[in-house]
């Protein structure tokens, strides 16, 4: 929240110029009968997709010339808002002259672009963004009829975020690259969740089969088994890695090297010293100690003793730690 | 011209009610609670204010009625106060509402439930009513409020609420009513009703926004919302708006003033918009005609969607609203709409259109002309009236 979100915005004041006229008058608006396509010298396709009980619906029609699979004409029928219907009217008219592997190209993001009046300016609201996915979805859906194949064999990757286009592949990288902790920084880094926000988590506007919530965590958590895993061969190769330990790993660490070099002595006074915590205080590890038995107490405790133990784990485990009893 | 049909959504303030709230501004613009004259001196018009929000609900001298900042905040305080003081405590868990309230209602209910509270939402039959013998069924010894609208703000229809308030009264369990779309279209009294508690907000009845209203049986008050100074005997503290409460009292007055006027000229008016609108194929009034507040209708039109339309009128300077998923912000379907079936392709090709006492024949003259243009163009855009060849099996 912040002073943009304090008043809820008119949307269709930020509709662009473009939009408005399309909406208003769309061009493109029609159908093709078998006659026309006939006449046109072309074979009809016919192509639904959404439904009018979910709000949005288009059919496109098309006269693709088969011999050289080139489109020569395209209208379509819409049952949804006023970005629905200009996002539909601008995907029909993008389509004409294009061959059919051309068109299945044309994305979302093409669409919306091609409403804008200026480049840098969107030309719909965040929330009306995902309107003009439908107008991509049913281009794929013609072609797929015209070819005869799966409509989602168009698709190379898995799209999460179907307003901006965001891969599954690349959200995984951002947040690997950039260790992102939050789906706001996700967000912030591909635009994904930015629009209708339908695919951060359920509940929203669209069911989507995959949410960024959970990309989030199940990302987060595979880095956490990465690391752990590296930090587990680090120590059984013997490699120095006491930053990459965990907090048992790195008690474990030091426990070897007091027990071998420091606690027998200690011991042979008739005392001890056991790990109480460890802080990263950088660039330093402060690790807690408290002397027992005979060695509470003992003068030697902050000073002789106490700097042989530092020297010894400086040396064995990790220049930066200091020695801290309490 | 300039038509606004959306006055379930708010109203134009009556100006007899704007010169009334004039004075309070610059001339009579003492705290009520300060002991000079400034304070003073605006008591008198408070009190005549009470008076009128009194006889307009036929609230008894001896019960409570709290100016609040609107029906938002008067449900929260019902809502939250039976929580605080018949939840928390441990005697009671469990209130009955209906699925087309208010999100002032839904929204409470929701956080309540996540602190453990039951909540029963009371469905709607196909006529979108709550019928009364449900609540009956519902209610139990756990029960410690039942919080049903009197009129619903997108169908315009009224719930049996005498019925349901003798219901209540027989099994002892408090009544609360959002009567937010009721005062000012329809007769609202209380006693006769055996409300405990009733929201409302001037705003939908020629008053200004920012003031409401909550009403409170004698022996029923709650735990306040708002802690803090002594005002509002204590059940509601903060400076009294003088300007705003005032003004919704004088509102109030019309309002009442104006029931017969409503059931009969703006009934006349809805009818006849209404009326011309169905001439059209393949339309239909969302839930009947029946039991309705005199100003509104909410209709479908097959093929077109509702936000569309709203555009198309907006660009002829006509406003009205929708029960369509797509045009508000938030993108969340309409509780009213889902609950006829959010399948259902109703769902989004419901347009309202909620009239005053300030429309005019004119105007709904105009409206129909411009409603029927848009619905003979979205018509030969939609995809509903679209060519299908012999072929292809159509998948919309």
């Amino acid at each position: 929240m912040a002073k943009g979100d304090l008043i809820s915005g008119s949307i269709w004041d930020e509709y662009s110029n473009q939009v408005i006229r399309r909406m208003d008058d769309p061009t493109h608006q029609g159908e093709i009968t078998e006659e026309m396509a006939a006449r046109a010298g072309g074979k009809l396709i016919v192509a639904d997709f959404g439904a009018e009980s979910c709000g949005d619906a288009v059919r496109l029609y098309w006269v693709v010339d088969e011999k050289t699979d080139l489109i020569l004409d395209s209208k379509f029928k819409s049952f949804g808002c006023g970005t629905a219907i200009a996002s539909s009217d601008v995907m029909a008219e993008l389509c004409i002259g294009k061959t059919v592997d051309e068109a299945v190209k044309i994305t979302n993001i093409d669409v919306e672009h091609a409403l804008r009046d200026h480049p840098d300016i969107p030309a719909v609201p965040p929330q009306k963004m995902h309107c003009s996915v439908m107008a991509y979805d049913v281009i794929k859906k013609a072609a797929a009829q015209y070819k005869g194949v799966d409509m989602e064999s168009f698709e190379t990757e898995k799209i999460v975020c179907e307003c901006a286009r965001v891969s599954l592949a690349t959200i995984q990288e951002v947040i690997r690259l950039n260790d992102l902790k939050t789906v706001e920084q996700i967000t912030d880094y591909t635009k994904a969740g930015a629009f209708c926000k339908s695919c951060i988590r359920p509940g929203g506007h669209e069911e989507k089969d995959i949410y960024l919530v959970d990309i989030l965590a199940d990302t987060r958590a595979q880095m956490e088994q990465e690391r752990l895993k590296e930090a587990a061969d680090a120590s059984a190769e013997g490699r120095s890695s006491f930053d990459k330990m965990t907090i048992v790993q790195r008690i474990k660490a030091l426990d070897e090297v007091l027990d071998t070099d420091i606690r027998p002595m200690l011991i042979m006074d008739g005392g001890n010293m056991e790990i109480i915590d460890i802080k990263e205080n950088m660039p330093h590890y402060d690790v807690y100690i408290r002397y027992l038995g005979a060695c509470s107490g003992c003068a030697s405790g902050s000073t002789g003793t106490l700097y042989a133990m530092e020297s010894i784990l400086k040396q064995k485990v990790d220049e930066n730690i200091r020695i801290l009893p309490i | 011209m300039e038509v606004y049909l959306d006055n379930n959504a708010t109203t134009m303030v009556d100006p007899k009610v704007f010169k009334a709230m004039e004075p309070f501004f610059c001339t009579l613009y003492g705290n009520p609670n300060s002991l000079h004259k400034f304070g003073a001196g605006t008591h008198p018009k408070m009190v005549e204010a009470l008076n009128y929000l009194y006889e307009g609900i036929n609230a008894a001298d001896e019960d409570d009625i709290i100016i609040t900042a609107n029906a938002t905040e008067s449900n929260n305080t019902v809502l939250k106060g039976i929580w605080i003081d018949q939840i928390l405590n441990g005697s009671k868990n469990h209130i009955i509402t209906s699925e087309v309230e208010h999100p002032s209602i839904t929204a409470v209910c929701k956080f309540l439930e996540a602190q453990g509270v039951s909540v029963t939402y009371l469905p709607v039959n196909e006529e979108g009513i709550i019928e009364a013998h449900t609540v009956r069924d519902f209610i139990s010894d756990d029960t410690a409020l039942v919080s049903i609208m009197w009129a619903n703000n997108e169908t315009g229809k009224i719930f049996p609420i005498k019925e349901i308030g003798a219901i209540c009264k027989e099994k002892g369990v408090p009544f609360h009513t959002d009567a937010t779309q009721a005062i000012g279209k329809i007769a609202v009294d209380v006693q006769a009703c055996n409300v405990t508690y009733l929201s409302f907000s001037a705003h939908k009845f020629h008053g200004p926004k920012g003031v409401g209203g909550l009403y409170v049986k004698k022996g029923y008050e709650l735990t306040p919302l708002l802690h803090g100074g002594e005002q509002m005997g204590g059940h509601r503290a903060g400076t009294v708006d003088v300007a705003s409460m005032v003004g919704m009292g004088v509102a109030m007055k019309l309002a009442v003033e104006h029931l017969e006027f409503e059931n009969t000229e703006v009934k006349r008016l809805r009818d006849k918009l209404e009326d011309a609108i169905l001439e059209l194929p393949e339309t239909i009034v969302i839930g009947g005609k029946e039991n309705r507040t005199p100003n509104t209708t909410l209709i479908s039109i097959r093929g077109v969607e509702g936000e569309s339309m709203l555009w198309d009128m907006n660009q002829k300077t006509i406003g009205a609203s929708t029960g369509s998923a797509c045009a508000s912000e938030d993108l969340e379907a309409n509780p009213v709409m889902n609950a006829f079936g959010s399948d259902s392709e109703l769902a989004h090709t419901g347009v309202r259109f909620s009239l005053s006492r300030f429309n005019t024949e004119e105007q709904i003259d105009y409206a129909i002309e411009v409603i029927k243009n848009a619905v003979k163009r979205l018509r030969t855009i939609s995809s509903s009236y679209a060519y299908t060849p012999k072929d292809h099996k159509s998948q919309l």
